[in-house]
């Protein structure tokens, strides 16, 4: 597998969840996504960033353009320094929130991609990786 | 970014049309501005215009709950208009299925809905 392009962004302060939204829409675009693949990847993006500021205090997410033989694919590296996930398996179910929100960060962002992988351990920080091909 | 999303009267109605993008604060700020407007004009009914919206995650789809739980409490109706087919399928996919808000395909769509939905049936 070839990294085509690769993009580093900060995740320090809200802002940050737009612009990425905006970088992610750029680069789906640029890729040729269609409208649909892109709207699930971009809102995925929204997800996980917004994640890895409230329960990672921050961090940062790589932009990847991937080639693999025939496949092209964007893939996001979302990852923080944070208090870590103790039981991922609870973790990615629907409706589990420790925040605020509707606890569908992590489950809702793994339905709108085709590769989902996360690793964390507590005290070691998170990193979720997600990929889409295009079709 | 400390701009507002402004909130138009239409007679009893408020009409909020999101034409930037929805950073959080934006979001929750839009929440309190209609639940405040509905009460200080004692409007019957809110229409949220989300046509020019490329995403709604689920932050925002939960504000955008929040505002018709809170017009519900205050006796008035709220109805999401103009929502975009690539961003409908993507709430679905992630299982947020909007509930408890109504929803139109456009503005006039959503203020007939409004004004059946807010006329009383007459006395007697």
């Amino acid at each position: 597998m070839k990294v085509v392009r690769e993009e580093t962004l900060p995740i320090r302060e809200k802002a940050d969840i737009v612009r990425i939204r905006q970088q992610v829409r750029a680069w789906t675009g640029e890729l040729g996504f269609g409208l649909v693949e892109q709207t699930k990847m971009i809102t995925a993006a929204s997800e996980l960033a917004r994640n890895t500021l409230d329960h990672g205090a921050g961090g940062h997410v790589e932009i990847r353009d991937l080639s693999d033989g025939e496949r092209r694919g964007l893939r996001l590296v979302f990852a923080d320094e944070g208090p870590g996930i103790a039981d991922l398996q609870i973790a990615l179910q629907d409706g589990y929130t420790t925040g605020t929100g509707m606890g569908l960060g992590l489950s809702g962002a793994k339905r709108l991609v085709n590769d989902f992988e996360i690793e964390s351990e507590p005290g070691q920080g998170t990193t979720v990786t997600i990929t889409r091909w295009l079709t | 970014m400390n701009s507002r999303i402004p909130i138009l009267k239409i007679g009893s109605f408020l009409l909020a049309s999101i034409q930037v993008e929805l950073d959080d604060e934006l979001a929750v700020s839009l929440q309190e501005d209609l639940t405040q407007a509905i009460t200080k004009h004692g409007a019957k009914g809110v229409l949220i215009d989300v046509s020019s919206m490329e995403i709604i995650d689920s932050f925002i789809g939960r504000v955008l709950g929040n505002v018709a739980a809170c017009s519900r409490i205050l006796d008035a109706v709220t109805v999401v208009v103009g929502m975009r087919p690539a961003v409908a399928i993507t709430l679905v996919e992630m299982g947020v299925g909007l509930h408890g808000i109504r929803t139109a395909l456009n503005v006039d769509r959503g203020l007939a809905l409004l004004r059946e939905a807010t006329e009383r049936p007459a006395a007697g």
